[in-house]
């Protein structure tokens, strides 16, 4: 998933060893152009290697499909947000206007459905913006918190990051710098991270 | 491509063919209950022709009104294309050129109708309406003189189809040499052009619904209602777009054409959906709302008017333009999957059409409304405007081969 990582905050490297239980090992390769980028992934995904994820400072087309990522299930989230709303519109307008205080507003019946309709519509998609909203910012872990892991700050500026997941003594290092070098990473470095 | 061209006219011949014949048959049991019912003839009517006559008259008049919007909407689409510097929509801008190819005999047939049936469709036109002092003389009627004469209308007319037809035809001539020279002088040429198009076409597509529509009901007025008959044409001339489109890739044409393409309409056929409703709402709550007898009565005469008549009509037309793209067409599988999509646009081309049904026929026919003719009527227009429109589309390619977006069309991904 290609993060906005240009809303995260870069941190210094996890240094702490001593946490093995939550610390994950990265070989992070560095590209300077989309297009290499995306040949890459193809490469090294038919490579038969599994690739974590990729950072880049803006949304790339095609990336998504690249890498193999199943389509967002926001849209299924968004729908039942939207029902909540409508439904929550609907019981505040028909109970406070209807039973609660009934008024005559117009000579109008007091349940008037078709006066209902834009706070009706209001409503739903005030909770379906936020609901979406507040959803991704969860799943994509980009709430407020004191310490933001960053793999590379520059992937927040002109640089593609692609991150690779290692086992404890990263043995497979030397074979993926090797495949990331003949794919145009421009540099391959190793991370490791707690709380990723 | 020629060859890709006379394929599709010959296909869509054949299926014109069939449908002029259940037109015609359509329009035969018409005439016969017609002429079944003689009391009829004997209507109060002070001026203009016979039930049966005034039902043609009325229904070639709402049929062509809606042909000649769904008409002028490709242009629009195509302009607003090109003053966007779109990309995506090269591939079905030859569908859009080629709607346009019903904006001159569709013309020329308003203003014959208008000429010939206007007693018919017009109230306002009838004889001493506007006299002080005659029996027929109508207060309201009388005030909206100054504009509603038949010189100044037909004048206003006339001005708004040969605007139409004069950017149809120049954008479309600008095209076909580009294809023939490229270059990207055309194209800039083609960007002002549909830049003035769009200003003229804002302010005659609003006068053209006054005159050709909301003069129906020459006693009721609403200010909303430029943009209702727009958003009506404007949804059913992109549902055009795409059905024209799904036909021609089903029968092997467009290769560049795919379902990234179908998606970007068929959000548009969503969006324009609702935003149909959206002016309809907001015609109907203020009026609903408001209740003012002048107002209201158009919507009285809809709802319940006339023997509760156009009752089921004005619900259908809700549930068909509306609440039906919009389940259909939500998810992302129905606007790129070919066969949802043409369900949708053959509903909304369907709705739509009986929207104008419903602008119309309570004002003119009042309670001597009927289907056969008007449905035989509609397919007749059907099949002599896919005639028209097939035979320009076999006119050039299909791919307009030079436009400079081309390539971002053909790789366009959403």
């Amino acid at each position: 998933m290609t993060s906005p990582a240009a809303l995260a905050t870069p941190v210094a490297p996890a240094t702490d060893s001593a946490t093995h239980s939550a610390t994950k090992r990265f070989a992070l390769g560095i590209f300077d152009d989309e297009d290499v980028l995306l040949h890459a992934i193809d490469n090294i995904r038919g490579a038969g290697v599994k690739i974590y994820d990729v950072f880049s400072p803006y949304p790339v087309h095609g990336i998504d499909d690249a890498l193999g990522i199943e389509r967002s299930r926001l849209p299924i989230a968004a729908f039942f947000y939207g029902m909540c709303g409508l439904a929550f519109a609907l019981w505040l307008q028909i109970y406070t206007l209807g039973f609660d205080w009934p008024m005559i507003i117009g000579g109008k019946p007091h349940i008037a459905l078709p006066a209902f309709i834009p706070v009706s519509f209001e409503l739903t998609v005030f909770f379906t913006c936020h609901g979406m909203v507040i959803t991704f910012y969860t799943i994509s872990k980009l709430y407020p918190r004191i310490k933001t892991p960053v793999l590379d700050v520059r992937s927040t500026d002109d640089k593609f990051v692609m991150a690779i997941e290692l086992d404890e003594h990263s043995s497979q290092l030397p074979k993926l710098t090797q495949l990331l070098r003949e794919n145009g990473a421009s540099e391959v470095n190793q991370k490791e991270m707690t709380k990723f | 491509m020629t060859l890709i061209g006379a394929g599709v006219l010959i296909l869509i011949l054949g299926v014109i063919a069939s449908l002029m014949h259940w037109g015609e048959h359509h329009e035969a049991a018409g005439e016969v209950a017609g002429h079944l019912n003689p009391a009829h003839n004997a209507s109060s009517h002070e001026e203009g022709h016979s039930v049966l006559l005034r039902r043609i008259i009325v229904s070639l008049w709402h049929s062509n009104v809606f042909f000649i919007g769904v008409s002028v909407v490709g242009t629009v689409f195509m302009a607003i294309q090109y003053v966007a510097y779109a990309g995506w929509s090269v591939v079905v801008k030859r569908i859009n050129e080629a709607l346009s190819a019903w904006l001159i005999p569709g013309g020329v047939l308003l203003v014959i109708l208008f000429v010939i049936g206007r007693h018919d469709i017009f109230h306002w036109t009838h004889d001493g309406i506007m006299t002080k002092g005659s029996a027929n003389y109508d207060r309201i009627v009388a005030g909206k003189s100054g504009f509603l004469t038949f010189g100044f209308y037909l004048v206003r007319m006339i001005s708004y189809l040969v605007i139409w037809a004069v950017f149809s035809w120049r954008l479309r001539q600008l095209s076909l040499a580009e294809d023939l020279n490229g270059g990207t002088s055309y194209f800039h040429t083609s960007v002002t052009t549909a830049a003035l198009f769009l200003v003229l076409f804002a302010v005659t597509s609003s006068m053209s619904a006054w005159d050709w529509v909301m003069s129906v009901d020459v006693h009721w007025f609403s200010t909303m209602f430029g943009w209702y008959v727009f958003a009506s044409w404007w949804v059913s001339g992109i549902a055009a777009t795409a059905l024209i489109a799904i036909f021609l890739k089903q029968a092997g044409y467009l290769r560049f054409m795919n379902s990234n393409h179908f998606h970007d309409l068929g959000k548009l056929i969503f969006g324009f959906s609702i935003f149909w409703t959206y002016v309809w709402f907001a015609q109907f709550m203020l009026i609903w709302y408001a209740n003012l007898p002048e107002e209201s009565v158009y919507f009285n005469q809809r709802l319940g008017g006339f023997e509760g008549r156009y009752t089921w009509i004005f619900y259908f037309n809700l549930v068909i333009n509306f609440a039906f793209p919009f389940l259909a067409l939500m998810t992302r599988d129905a606007k790129r999957q070919m066969i949802m999509l043409k369900i949708v646009c053959i509903a909304i081309l369907i709705g739509h059409w009986s929207d104008f049904y419903l602008m119309i026929m309570p004002g003119t026919m009042k309670g001597e409304n009927g289907f056969l003719i008007e449905i035989g009527i509609a397919l007749i227009f059907l099949g002599a405007f896919l005639i028209l429109v097939t035979r320009r589309l076999a006119e050039a390619s299909l791919v307009p081969v030079n436009h400079p977006f081309v390539e971002e069309s053909v790789h366009h991904t959403t």
